[in-house]
């Protein structure tokens, strides 16, 4: 049973993670709570979905699919709402962000309906016994699939040059464009990225929950942030384990003690850190505003 | 006076206005709080919870309330005293979501299916002369000095506190009194809907109160009320485009953030309208 419970968490936990790194690469870089990466998150999904009942392609081909739209998606975003906005207000694109939310949510229900959806079966339903435990296939994809996208993020930052300009730009956006990086392209990539990760991992939670709505964007925001904060602002490794441990205490606080104070454990662990460790578990960083 | 309907408009355009100003206390001591209608909600079930239970009078009820959603709002205050800016942001909204999963689960006041059956006892004079009562208080508070400590605050808070302005007091108050009016709207909310319950006080409400006050504008009060009121009337104004208002909702504050990132309102509008409608018969020409 524990162990049963454990890969459950872990599989919810590392979609999470997917999100949550989006989050906080958008935060790292411009210093903004981005409240449409629910919603981005949310259409992802739908796409993928779409993709999966129009030309019954395979699932891989769909997270693809609507990792490219998310990420197109995340690009007109960033033009719209945040490039056309001064600087010098902070509170004015976060409140932009909000308005496209609300846009994008409103689109997926009048295009989707309102309705809760869920996945055909697409991946052939396999149970694996190991040992007492069992695992299927769709968990293992999930896990699985989770897992290489956040090697491939984590390698794309530490190795990659944009990558690298991407942390020098989180650093400090102005000696940034000093040394010559061009930070609005760095700005626009970064929305790609982390807009596609939302968008796999919609058609990931999609997967795991077998129900997709107009509405679960927003409960993603809110865990997203969770996430972001127990990693600590800003940081990538952070919000992967954050995830991970956001997941680990839904599953067990449902399985243990009682499924409608799900939320109030991961709320009350965001007071917690915010009161006790404000920097995160794993930051270093301070960020001044 | 009015026709039901917009009656209706115009009394949760009130207690809009009341939500809007109970958030812009704070932020106008440089606190951004989210937790509103976590403050609301708590006014909203305590308000009935007495007027229903225990048979108090409506308006010692809302005072009750009020009263009560203060202690919470001093109490976040403890933790805001150290932190700041987006930590706070998100501190103030983990808090309103714990009170929106505590009501959901707390079986005296309905639980998950709410609690309904209150009179109705909120209506235009009521909520306006509250919204009367607070503009005065707001334009009294600007000049004052704890209205002047907040400003400072706002501006820097380590040269205000260098200047010997009370940090922690300023800002426990700046959430007390805040929370005290979001109570108060939360009360008068439960008695004119007659059944509240808690998804209602979600995440959602507090984003949608903190997009009132900076899209009016958050240099003076009447950005606010402005903000408020635009919002409240805009969606029932363009009934015509029925199906995509929200939309278009959505597409007015990106505009706005875009044209007027400071908001509508700003204190040079201000100066500006005051210069032109300034009272002919001041005097002039003297210090």
């Amino acid at each position: 049973m524990f162990f049963q419970q454990l890969i459950n968490a872990l599989m919810l936990g590392s979609t999470y993670s997917l999100v949550a790194i989006g989050y906080t690469l958008i935060f790292g870089i411009l210093n903004l709570l981005h409240f449409a990466h629910g919603e981005v998150f949310m259409l992802g999904a739908f796409i993928g979905l779409q993709m999966v009942l129009l030309s019954n392609c395979h699932i891989v081909v769909a997270i693809l699919g609507s990792m490219v739209a998310a990420a197109i998606l995340g690009l007109i975003i960033e033009r719209v709402s945040f490039r056309p906005i001064k600087k010098e207000y902070h509170l004015a694109p976060l409140i932009s962000t909000i308005g496209v939310s609300i846009i994008l949510q409103e689109i997926g229900a009048k295009i989707f309906g309102a309705d809760i959806v869920g996945f055909p079966k697409t991946i052939q339903l396999v149970t694996y016994n190991i040992g007492p435990l069992q695992v299927t296939s769709i968990q293992l994809f999930i896990l699985a699939f989770a897992i290489i996208l956040m090697i491939t993020i984590h390698l794309f930052i530490q190795r990659t040059k944009v990558g690298i300009a991407m942390r020098v730009t989180s650093e400090n956006a102005t000696n940034a464009s000093l040394m010559g990086i061009n930070t609005n392209r760095v700005i626009a990539i970064t929305f790609m990225i982390s807009s596609a990760l939302a968008g796999a991992a919609g058609v990931l939670v999609g997967l795991v929950y077998n129900a997709i709505s107009p509405f679960m964007g927003t409960e993603m925001i809110l865990k997203g942030f969770t996430i972001m904060l127990l990693g600590g602002l800003g940081n990538v490794m952070g919000a992967m384990i954050g995830g991970i441990i956001l997941g680990l205490v839904e599953i067990f606080s449902v399985a243990y003690i009682e499924s409608s104070y799900k939320d109030a454990f991961a709320f009350g662990i965001m007071a917690i850190i915010l009161i006790t460790k404000p920097t995160g578990l794993f930051g270093i960083r301070l960020h001044e505003e | 006076m009015f026709s039901g309907y917009i009656e209706s408009i115009l009394v949760f355009n009130g207690i809009h206005i009341i939500m809007a100003l109970s958030l812009y206390l704070p932020f106008s001591a440089g606190q951004i709080s989210l937790a509103q209608a976590g403050f609301m909600a708590i006014g909203s079930y305590a308000s009935s919870v007495l007027t229903l239970h225990f048979g108090f009078p409506f308006y010692i009820a809302l005072f009750l309330g009020g009263l009560l959603s203060a202690l919470a709002g001093v109490l976040i205050g403890f933790p805001a005293i150290r932190i700041t800016g987006i930590y706070l942001l998100l501190l103030t909204l983990a808090f309103g979501e714990m009170v929106r999963v505590f009501f959901l689960n707390f079986e005296y006041t309905g639980g998950a299916s709410g609690m309904g059956g209150m009179e109705l006892k909120t209506n235009l004079i009521n909520v306006y002369s509250i919204v009367a009562i607070l503009i005065v208080f707001f334009h009294r508070l600007d000049k004052s000095r704890m209205g002047r400590a907040f400003a400072s605050m706002r501006e820097d808070e380590v040269a205000a506190e260098v200047m010997g302005i009370n940090i922690i007091k300023a800002k426990l108050i700046a959430f007390g009194v805040g929370a005290f009016i979001a109570g108060i709207g939360g009360g008068l909310y439960a008695h004119y809907a007659m059944y509240i319950d808690s998804p209602k006080f979600g995440f959602i409400l507090a984003v949608e109160f903190f997009v009132f006050v900076v899209f009016g504008g958050v240099e003076i009060f009447w950005g606010p009320i402005l903000g408020a009121t635009l919002l409240t009337l805009l969606p029932e104004t363009v009934r015509f485009l029925s199906e995509w208002r929200m939309i278009f909702y959505g597409l007015v504050i990106v505009v706005l953030m875009i044209l007027r990132p400071q908001g509508l309102i700003d204190k040079k509008l201000v100066n500006w309208i005051a210069k032109r409608t300034q009272n002919p018969f001041r005097r002039k020409g003297t210090l």
